[in-house]
């Protein structure tokens, strides 16, 4: 097996192999983004549900829920619609990253991931590689999703720049999801890993005000909304939809902070794979 | 006892263990649903506010998903089960046993049934400590076991079916996200007449989900509404017989192909 070979023979992460540079890191990361998105655009299997289930939770909150527009102290100017699309967008987003997560993992459990790491001159290039796969998912999915809304009448209030920062924001927290399920893969390289992935982003982000605004949410849920950073993403891109800012900045340094954060979680995970038996 | 019940008793014990038996199929069934229960119930809290609401507790208004949710977790966890004995051989060494054809899925649905039953007394029982009212009391307890029972045999039933067809454990997983469609486009959060989207309200109108729930549901709120059980009944009993006719097909198929 080659994987002993691996660990005894190359060197960390850290340390790129063969005196390759950052240009040897961007050619496994430009290459396994192509054969990743390859791969998912040519299998239905991955492609679709990608799309249909934030469809499926877009017309399920936007349109089963649209009531809760008239609950007395709900004022969101761009509508209930909009107010949901920000929740599906950041949910999409994140689960972008999530899902490429899972590919890293199939991927080692079939082996494909190991060779890999032998033949990689750089092997940051291939947590780079895969973040680059989240990205584009991330894009296809999102366009499909605005598309739909706008088709079926949301408004957006917000100027180009708010939008252009709303989507900023979600290729942000594309990376956040992407880094930490890179970091699960890294460590457990089994596909079995996968509800110890969606688990902790599922919970983050279904306990922040997903239904109404925070100020509407009552009892215990209110306080861990509180704290929770995903209530300042909501906020903010529900802030930049409309055009009436809210946490914008807290949205934005909350994100970077978790990218940085799971980058390192990323990368120690990938020194971990490296070191595997 | 007959030989047939014989036989069926001992395939529903083995069903029920091989469940209870694996903390990766009883995690779902229990905690998933509750968690579900607890965000929705905190997070749509201000829904009782709305003008027409029929309750002022959210969470007795929810619980009822959470009944739906269990049934297709028997989906799964039984069309797994199903798929991992055929996978490993066992089912076809079972067919050329003198074991009866009808036994072979009876037994299983059996296990399944007392499976449903007994989620559904842990929903019943972590609703009562979470707060909801049940206005039907003892007496909607029970026919909420009956339903709930009934709800799983129909799921179950519909995941041998896709066990049978495929031979897949996978191809059976891959149903589940499928059948959450149905509960999402339902009136699982909020009442019908308060699905103010016009085709999210058709789509909820037409959608068998969103009876079933109203079922469960009307013991918690309205006590004992004829209409809204009978509904639930009948949907639960449909369910049961489309899905006991689909076993049917892919058993025959299953076992001329063995």
């Amino acid at each position: 097996m080659s994987t002993p070979a691996t660990a005894d023979a190359t060197p960390p992460a850290s340390s790129p192999a063969r005196g390759s540079t950052h240009g040897g890191m961007w050619r496994v990361a430009r290459t396994i983004a192509w054969r990743s998105l390859h791969t998912y655009v040519r299998r239905p299997d991955l492609f679709v549900p990608s799309l249909v289930f934030p469809l499926v939770f877009l017309a399920s909150f936007a349109g089963g829920l649209s009531a809760l527009g008239d609950v007395p102290g709900f004022h969101f100017p761009a509508g209930y619609t909009a107010f949901q699309f920000v929740f599906v967008l950041c949910q999409s987003a994140m689960f972008g990253g999530l899902f490429t997560g899972f590919t890293l993992a199939f991927d080692f459990e079939s082996g494909f991931a190991r060779r890999l790491m032998l033949a990689a001159e750089d092997r940051r290039g291939i947590a780079l590689g895969y973040a680059l796969v989240a990205l584009t998912r991330s894009a296809i999915t999102l366009s499909v999703v605005s598309a739909v809304a706008l088709a079926t009448g949301m408004r957006m209030t917000g100027d180009g720049v708010d939008i252009f920062g709303l989507y900023g924001l979600a290729a942000l927290l594309t990376l956040v999801g992407y880094g930490w399920a890179a970091g699960v893969a890294f460590r457990f390289r089994s596909i079995q890993a996968g509800p110890l992935m969606q688990t902790p982003v599922f919970l983050l982000l279904f306990l922040a005000p997903v239904y109404v605004p925070l100020g509407l949410l009552k009892g215990w849920i209110h306080g861990v909304a509180s704290i929770n950073p995903a209530t300042a993403f909501l906020d903010a891109g529900r802030g930049l939809i409309s055009g009436v800012h809210d946490q914008t900045g807290l949205a934005f340094i909350c994100a970077a902070a978790l990218i940085f954060l799971f980058g390192i979680w990323m990368l120690t995970g990938l020194r971990s794979a490296e070191n595997a038996p | 006892m007959s030989v047939l019940a014989r036989q069926i008793g001992v395939l529903a014990r083995r069903a029920m263990r091989k469940t209870l038996r694996q903390p990766f199929q009883l995690f779902p069934i229990v905690f998933f649903p509750l968690i579900l229960l607890a965000v929705n119930a905190s997070g749509l809290k201000a829904a009782t506010l709305l003008r027409g609401f029929p309750t002022h507790s959210y969470i007795s208004f929810a619980i009822a998903v959470a009944f739906i949710q269990g049934g297709m977790f028997s989906l799964i966890n039984t069309g797994t089960n199903l798929a991992e004995d055929i996978e490993s051989g066992f089912f076809n060494r079972l067919a050329l046993t003198p074991l009866r054809r009808v036994s072979l899925i009876s037994g299983l649905l059996v296990g399944v049934a007392a499976l449903g039953a007994l989620q559904s007394a842990v929903y019943v029982l972590m609703g009562v400590v979470a707060g909801a009212h049940l206005d039907a009391g003892i007496g909607g307890a029970l026919v909420i076991l009956a339903l709930g029972s009934l709800t799983a045999v129909g799921f179950g039933a519909l995941g041998c079916a896709a066990a049978l067809r495929t031979g897949s454990g996978e191809a059976v997983q891959g149903l589940f996200p499928l059948f959450f469609v149905f509960i999402f486009l339902s009136s699982s959060n909020l009442p019908r007449n308060l699905l103010k989207t016009g085709w999210f309200h058709t789509v909820a109108n037409a959608n068998p989900i969103s009876y079933l729930i109203e079922g469960f549901r009307s013991l918690y709120i309205y006590g004992w509404d004829g209409t809204a059980l009978w509904r639930g009944f009948a949907v639960a009993v449909g369910l049961t017989l489309v899905a006991l006719l689909g076993v049917a097909g892919a058993l025959r198929t299953r076992l001329q192909r063995t």
